[in-house]
């Protein structure tokens, strides 16, 4: 038996990450934890790092130095699709998909670490490659349906919106069924009201106890949906709490609004 | 069973053809029609590769000469006169030697081609997983250029060793029994039964790679063409999947270089030219990239004129120049989507593909 979720008190856990680019130090010994169940966002101004930190979590950089921990996972070292495999999953602020593939085909892919079939269970069309195919299908027709994308299944991603490509996405990764949802920049590009929709769906999603870490530029947006905030600047933290908090923090509106000392 | 129909469609254009050749007394082009076969297995396997996972192989006539070489060397060895040696025991107690007599009334006694098909499977397969590992995180015109590299290195060494008959090639190779009764060889009278097992190939092939990309893995394949980054966040492990992909068209080359070799009854070394390879890259890029009845359509279209002599002196300039202007004007080639769908869609009437055009262009404006 595992344990239950609940009792972790933090489910994901950043200690001392470290990350030079050349003598560019972009991220500082950053460290804290995502509790699970909440919704946690990473802001700062361009260049605080923010994205340099999410590839780090999600094993695309090898950090410089610190650690990750999912559960009581060690994450770092890992590649990116191991870190996928253990439930954390993420989207890209430029996105990245199958331009030439239906956007059925594009969030089903979300359901490979949920299926075993490997390439001959594939090439002989065994009944296990089949049933799991039918029922990859099955699994992600609500999360279609909740992003109004049924009506677009089998269109090709290409010719989509930028909003339903967005959208497209944030289902490939819903498909998966993660326990913890790396966002980067999701409102990037956005209108206001897609915008305001994204805010609704993100806590939706949330409220289906999924944890949620994102890094976002849209301050009110930020200051909307999340549980608790982190904020970077130069690569380091300089603040963490409740947004109430961050929005009364000194250093933070000095940062935002511009010091003196500029 | 949708999936299928496009290949049933397929087995009964086979018939037909040949019905035809026999009807108009032509039945000489089922030679030809047969190693259009074999290439078009090269092809389709190719296209998997390049096409469907987007990993670009200049090296698959070198795939091909391996099952080829392999199958030459070892078939003809002659074991006549062999008898006391322990190999001979060990080999003709289980039943995998074949005797034979020769024209000249000689005997000979030589490995069953069952034995050299797994040995040709096997180095196929083991030299494209040990090539592919290292190679196969270049990208794009690295990767080109790397495996054109291991085309040249198999076609020197195919030329230059004399265990492989140096310029001449191996020649003499015995037929394959495959059925009882139903060899490959290039006998006149075995003319329609060996077109049937070459298209049997192609067909057995196509079904193959017509499941794989209809299934959990070829999605996979196929996505990390779109965004290598995305089907790794989405927990595909991309570099085995590209080596695993890139040894299952090692293989298709490898068995099509085999039949090929008994079919001839030889190979030489031009099989195994960067000439060649250039062909194969060319008849998938001219099929529409990701698409598998296009490469089989192109490879049976291109193949067969070219093995009729139509091309003529500028037989491989033909394939080159189709390659450069593929890649200059059509980089996604001439068929977009399925043959059959477009098929479909050009037989349907005027006013509904209109309305299909209006709504696709709504979307976009979305």
């Amino acid at each position: 038996m595992t344990k239950p979720l609940n009792t972790f008190n933090s489910l994901l856990q950043i200690q001392k990450l470290d990350k030079f680019f050349g003598g560019l130090h972009a991220v500082n010994s950053v460290s804290f934890d995502v509790k699970p169940g909440i919704i946690k966002a990473v802001i700062g101004p361009n260049g605080a790092g923010k994205t340099t930190l999410f590839n780090m979590i999600a094993g695309y950089y090898t950090p410089g130095g610190g650690q990750v921990f999912f559960k009581d996972i060690l994450l770092t070292g890992m590649q990116p699709f191991q870190v996928a495999g253990k439930g954390v999953f993420r989207t890209f602020q430029n996105l990245k998909l199958s331009h030439r593939l239906s956007v059925m085909n594009n969030i089903l892919l979300g359901r490979h670490t949920r299926g075993q079939a490997g390439f001959l269970a594939g090439m002989l069309a065994l009944k296990k490659s089949r049933r799991e195919e039918k029922e990859a299908e099955e699994a992600v027709l609500p999360i279609l349906e909740w992003l109004n994308l049924l009506e677009l299944k089998d269109t090709e991603v290409g010719n989509l919106s930028f909003g339903n490509q967005r959208a497209v996405e944030l289902a490939r990764a819903l498909a998966a069924d993660p326990a913890m949802l790396l966002l980067d920049e999701p409102a990037a590009g956005l209108n206001m009201h897609e915008t305001e929709e994204l805010a609704q769906r993100i806590q939706e999603i949330r409220d289906q106890g999924r944890t949620i870490l994102l890094v976002e530029h849209d301050m009110s947006l930020v200051m909307e949906i999340s549980d608790e905030i982190v904020v970077l600047n130069f690569g380091q933290k300089i603040a963490e709490g409740k947004p109430k908090e961050i929005q009364d923090n000194e250093e933070v509106i000095r940062i935002y609004l511009g010091g003196d000392d500029a | 069973m949708k999936r299928y129909y496009s290949v049933l469609l397929l087995a009964a254009v086979i018939v037909i053809i040949q019905v035809l050749t026999l009807i108009t007394g032509k039945a000489y082009l089922l030679t030809q029609l047969t190693m259009s076969a074999y290439y078009i297995v090269v092809a389709v396997g190719l296209c998997m590769v390049m096409g469907y996972a987007g990993q670009i192989s200049l090296g698959q006539a070198g795939f091909f000469a391996i099952g080829g070489y392999t199958t030459a060397f070892l078939t003809t060895i002659d074991f006549s006169g062999k008898a006391e040696t322990g190999l001979y025991r060990m080999l003709d107690t289980p039943g995998l030697l074949i005797t034979k007599e020769t024209l000249y009334g000689d005997t000979i006694i030589h490995l069953t081609p069952w034995i050299s098909l797994l040995a040709a499977v096997l180095i196929a397969a083991v030299t494209a997983y040990a090539l592919g590992i290292p190679i196969l995180k270049l990208k794009g015109h690295y990767l080109a250029m790397a495996t054109m590299g291991f085309g040249i290195i198999i076609y020197r060494i195919v030329l230059g060793s004399r265990i492989f008959g140096e310029a001449d090639g191996i020649s003499n190779v015995p037929s394959f029994p495959v059925f009882p009764g139903i060899s490959v060889s290039g006998d006149f009278t075995s003319r329609i039964s060996n077109y049937y097992i070459a298209w049997l190939l192609v067909i057995l092939g196509m079904l193959l790679l017509i499941n794989l990309i209809n299934s959990r893995v070829g999605r996979a394949l196929r996505s990390l063409h779109g965004s290598e980054e995305a089907s790794d966040a989405m927990g595909v492990d991309t570099s085995r999947y590209k080596v695993i992909v890139f040894v299952i068209g090692a293989v298709f080359a490898a068995v099509a270089g085999f039949f090929m070799t008994h079919y001839n009854g030889g190979i030489g070394p031009s099989e195994a030219g960067v000439a060649k390879s250039v062909r194969y890259v060319a008849i998938v890029a001219v099929g529409g990239m990701a698409n598998l009845w296009g490469s089989l359509i192109m490879g049976l279209v291109l193949n067969f004129l070219s093995l009729r002599g139509v091309f003529g002196h500028f037989d491989d300039a033909v394939f080159g120049i189709i390659l450069v202007f593929m890649m200059m004007f059509i980089p996604d080639g001439f068929i977009h989507t399925d043959v059959i769908h477009d098929i479909k869609e050009m037989l349907r009437p005027l006013s509904m593909r209109k309305k299909k055009l209006k709504k696709k262009q709504e979307v976009s404006n979305d």
